[in-house]
């Protein structure tokens, strides 16, 4: 393979380019879901080819294939090179990537247990037996529970002499219980929605979610869900669970802090950002107990690497630091331009995409309230709500609308009546602003998204977000008419 | 750049021959999807992003005893053949029977012309044809001192499926697409879009003209309170709303898990609303068969506002007694049929005259980020985007900064007041669905909330 790569950065230096760089990549994914007490999808998969990405005269150019052969690779070359003088056709100032050092080097996830060696019907047992306890809660109508592996091979080549390989590994997996009505649908998720947790890591994370002894609950709770009132509406006290917190910082800190969204790069797609260049070091993002960094280093994210795809080492950035804006995630092409170097956060979702800025793990750091109980009973009059539904937010970041799978009312310091339908909105530096009390370190948990969906063509990357659980003050919920 | 059809029909054939030869002990199921693509992005006026991958990928399914193993691979020789059946059949071996399981679909010859959505000056389009049209967007952008930022690309698609009960099925298409945001750097922007099986038929120098008026015309909004107004939602806006209403609800699983709005037979929305789905009408963007290669066929969803029907693939169908309607997607899969070719009928009505007799209400050019609230209920929230108006006494008088909304999509279009005479072909920012649409006036639309003056500054 060294040959090849050597040809493609050699047929694109001889085509013109300032700069190029070959990703290598080979993807493997296993996807095991039951449902309703059946093998619904037993499906393994894999994917490999390589991506040449080219500077020419400061204009990019990028092409893919995935037959890694010595004519293919030249004319892949070409086509990059080809690509990029088209570029040339409608560009301004020259591209300049960071002065970072070539990293030559390597990385592998830590696991205990690859789960590619697991047997399947071990893996199988897991699922049919969570599906089971939900089956036996009567009025459950649909019960599903799933898991994923990844595991990705890449080797990454430039012309200024970076040389890494890495080999990342991803587990996951989680169970729902639905429950349906004449007029009503309700669902409750574990660990949480969007097919549960995901981790970098072997088996041992899927084993530590025991699902069968959560199931019993989830299920119980989807059905009483058809009987709760709905969540009533109005200004309240609210406090977020750790799941849908991570959500939280997802949308209103992990896509703002994106410098290539920052800089309009995806005005086309989803939006900009509310944290424009003015805002680094001058706005007041949260309270002075809201602290945010971005962290590629943390164990068991699923922003957590070796290497970026530009080649930059994983790091660890403070992003907000006392409820201060200090940080974006940056790219070699972008981090010049606020004066710094890249902090290593350009990934790619495959061999045939280009690298982009992508969340790392954008944590909420721990605070000082002490359990999730501690901070029930701090709190006289509120709502609690668990478990994302469903999100949206605006083009800049601002106006946000979070659903969640369920909710309690908070009278004197207990969880009192469960509602249904729970949703909350605001502007997020003034939610953040509100935020007055986070739990502490035991409640604190990084969860995986697995489903991030970015640029055009659109890809779709794992990210990380740890948070625990956190109370807002004067926080509009249960919004619209039902 | 894009190589028009990679595989040629006989490679094709010879390929699933010879995957389908190796499957000895099952019953097997070959899905070939093969995608040469590329797309020129451009943002602040520039283009900052150009691509182009070509991948092809085969999936190969076994059934044997109501069990089922899956496996792919983009490796297409002949050890990369046998190592995805040898994955395909490992699975199999370990997998538990089910009876629900979804059967391989009867063999079933598409009669759809072989040229449908097939053009080959979409195949052929190279990257300085892209960077033309993106250049004569950016023209029309700096015309009104508008930053533009934007995406146009070119694909053609393969999809061939091959099964042991006969199935021999295949189709190419081609898709060109382009889109533009300008914006004026102070929160005026305007949005257009087309697409087309025909690069030729985008006017990239009209898109940009179409996008700058509208941002020059959103300079300075102001805000407007949240409540429920009347609305005029452009085409963009509806085609989101029935890209959303496929989501939630068109869906034969979605129907049998009691999770859709879709009660059938019943009137759910106004009489003047009638909406449908079909794969091999050329005004859309034809698709002649789909993952199990099964025939599309026209399925009429929303008749004069009585739900009639949903879509089905192999398994739903098989559960209900009928055939399937062609809208699977790789089998087996917990997610069930999509309608993705969706068409509404058309009004009477220019979009100027339907603001006649509006005293007071909003003129909507698209949506942002929706997503589902409340799937049974037909409940969506979004934000409007790149184009905002205030409507009063029966004229648009100024521009307004964007409201989020929280809306049940069928008590929305119960109150339908006018429906555009034209429509207009829109593809969907993330999901491949498409939907050609007329402009709406709905009587009644619930704002839920605004991004005020002090959070933009």
């Amino acid at each position: 393979m060294q040959e090849l790569i050597d040809l493609a950065l050699d047929v694109a230096r001889t085509a013109g380019a300032g700069y190029a760089d070959i990703r290598v990549v080979e993807q493997t994914t296993q996807s095991l879901t039951v449902k309703n007490g059946n093998l619904a999808e037993a499906s393994s998969n894999r994917s490999a080819g390589f991506g040449i990405r080219v500077l020419v005269d400061g204009a990019w150019g990028f092409a893919g294939s995935s037959r890694l052969e010595r004519d293919e690779v030249e004319r892949t070359g070409r086509d990059a090179v080809a690509i990029a003088r088209a570029s040339g056709l409608a560009t301004r100032e020259p591209i300049v990537l960071d002065d970072s050092h070539p990293a030559v080097g390597t990385y592998r996830t830590p696991f205990r247990e690859d789960p590619f060696q697991v047997p399947l019907d071990e893996k199988l047992g897991i699922l049919f037996e969570a599906d089971s306890v939900m089956g036996k809660v009567p009025g459950i109508t649909l019960r599903t529970s799933g898991m994923e592996f990844g595991r990705e091979h890449k080797t990454f080549a430039s012309t200024e002499g970076a040389r890494i390989e890495q080999e990342l590994l991803t587990s996951g997996g989680g169970i729902e219980a639905t429950a349906v009505s004449d007029n009503e649908v309700q669902r409750r998720s574990y660990p949480q929605s969007a097919s549960g947790q995901h981790v970098s890591g072997g088996f041992e994370a899927v084993r530590d979610l025991h699902l069968a002894d959560n199931a019993q609950r989830m299920a119980e709770e989807a059905v009483a869900l058809l009987e709760a009132p709905q969540c009533p509406s109005g200004t309240m006290t609210l406090i977020v669970d750790s799941p849908q917190l991570a959500l939280q910082v997802h949308e209103s800190c992990g896509h703002p802090i994106e410098l290539d969204r920052v800089l309009g790069m995806e005005a086309s797609f989803a939006g900009t950002s509310f944290l424009t260049l003015d805002k680094l070091d001058n706005l007041q993002y949260g309270s002075e107990i809201v602290n945010m960094e971005a962290d590629a280093t943390a164990p068991g994210g699923l922003g957590t690497f070796g290497y970026d795809d530009e080649g930059v080492a994983a790091q660890k950035v403070p992003i907000v630091t006392d409820g201060r804006l200090v940080g974006y995630l940056t790219s070699r092409e972008t981090a010049p331009i606020i004066g710094r170097r890249s902090m290593g956060s350009s990934r790619a979702s495959g061999w045939n995409v280009i690298p982009l800025i992508r969340m790392t793990n954008v944590n909420l750091r721990p605070g000082a309230a002490g359990s999730l109980d501690d901070l029930i009973a701090d709190t006289s009059d509120g709502l609690f709500v668990s478990t994302n539904y469903s999100w949206s937010i605006d083009d800049r970041r601002l106006n946000f609308q979070f659903g969640t799978e369920i909710g309690w009312l908070i009278k004197d310091g207990r969880l009192t009546q469960m509602v249904k339908n729970p949703t909350y909105t605001g502007i997020t530096p003034t939610f953040w602003g509100s935020c007055d009390a986070i739990c502490g370190p035991a409640e604190w948990k990084l969860w995986g998204v697995p489903n991030c969906g970015k640029g055009e063509p659109m890809q779709t990357h794992g990210v990380g977000h740890g948070a625990a659980p956190a109370r807002f003050r004067n926080v509009e919920v249960g919004v619209g008419r039902w | 750049m894009v190589e028009p059809r990679g595989w040629d029909p006989p490679a094709l054939e010879s390929l699933l021959t010879r995957v389908l030869g190796l499957a000895t002990d099952a019953d097997a199921e070959a899905v070939f999807t093969e995608r040469s693509s590329a797309l020129t992005r451009f943002a602040n006026s520039r283009i900052h992003q150009n691509v182009a991958e070509r991948d092809a990928t085969l999936r190969v399914r076994l059934v044997r005893d109501a069990r089922t193993g899956v496996a792919s691979t983009n490796r297409l020789d002949d050890e990369g053949l046998r190592e995805v059946v040898a994955r395909a059949s490992a699975t199999l071996a370990l997998a538990t029977p089910n009876p629900q399981v979804a059967p391989l679909a009867p063999s079933t010859p598409s009669t759809a012309d072989p040229g449908l959505g097939y053009v080959a000056a979409t195949a052929r389009a190279d990257p300085d044809l892209r960077a033309t049209g993106a250049r004569a967007v950016i023209a029309a952008g700096d015309a009104a001192h508008l930053e533009s930022s934007g995406a146009f690309s070119t694909e053609t698609a393969t999809l061939a499926v091959a099964n042991s009960r006969g199935m021999r099925n295949a189709h190419t298409v081609t898709q060109a697409k382009l889109l533009t945001v300008m914006m004026d750097g102070n929160g005026a922007s305007g949005y257009a879009q087309a697409t087309a099986p025909d690069v030729r038929a985008i006017d990239p120098t009209a898109l940009g003209e179409e996008a700058a008026d509208k941002a020059v015309r959103s300079v300075e909004a102001v805000e407007l309170e949240p409540g429920e107004y009347p609305v005029i939602l452009e085409e963009y806006a509806v085609a989101t709303i029935l890209e959303y209403l496929s989501w939630m609800g068109f869906s034969a699983l979605a129907v049998e898990e009691g999770r859709s709005f879709m009660d059938l037979g019943q009137q759910i929305m106004g009489p003047n609303v009638t909406i449908w789905d079909d794969g091999l009408d050329p005004h859309g963007l034809p698709t002649a068969i789909d993952y199990e290669g099964v025939p599309k066929q026209r399925v009429d969803l929303i008749s004069d506002g009585v739900a009639r029907a949903v879509v089905h693939d192999t398994a739903t169908a098989t559960r209900a007694g009928i055939a399937s309607t062609g809208h699977g997607l790789p089998a087996p899969n917990a997610f069930g049929p999509i309608a993705w070719n969706l068409f509404m009928a058309p009004g009477s009505s220019a979009k100027e005259v339907m603001l006649s007799g509006i005293e007071r209400g909003v003129w909507v050019t698209r949506f942002h980020y929706v997503n589902i609230v409340h799937a049974k209920r037909g409940i969506l929230t979004g934000m409007t985007k790149d184009g905002t108006f205030l409507i009063e006494d029966g004229r648009i008088s100024r521009p307004i900064r964007n409201l989020r909304f929280t809306q049940a999509i069928p008590e929305a279009f119960s109150a339908i007041e006018a429906i555009g005479s034209d429509t207009r072909l829109v593809a969907a920012e993330y999901s491949g669905i498409n939907a050609r649409v007329p402009a709406l006036r709905l009587a009644r639309f619930a704002f839920t909330g605004a991004t005020g003056t002090e959070a933009q500054d």
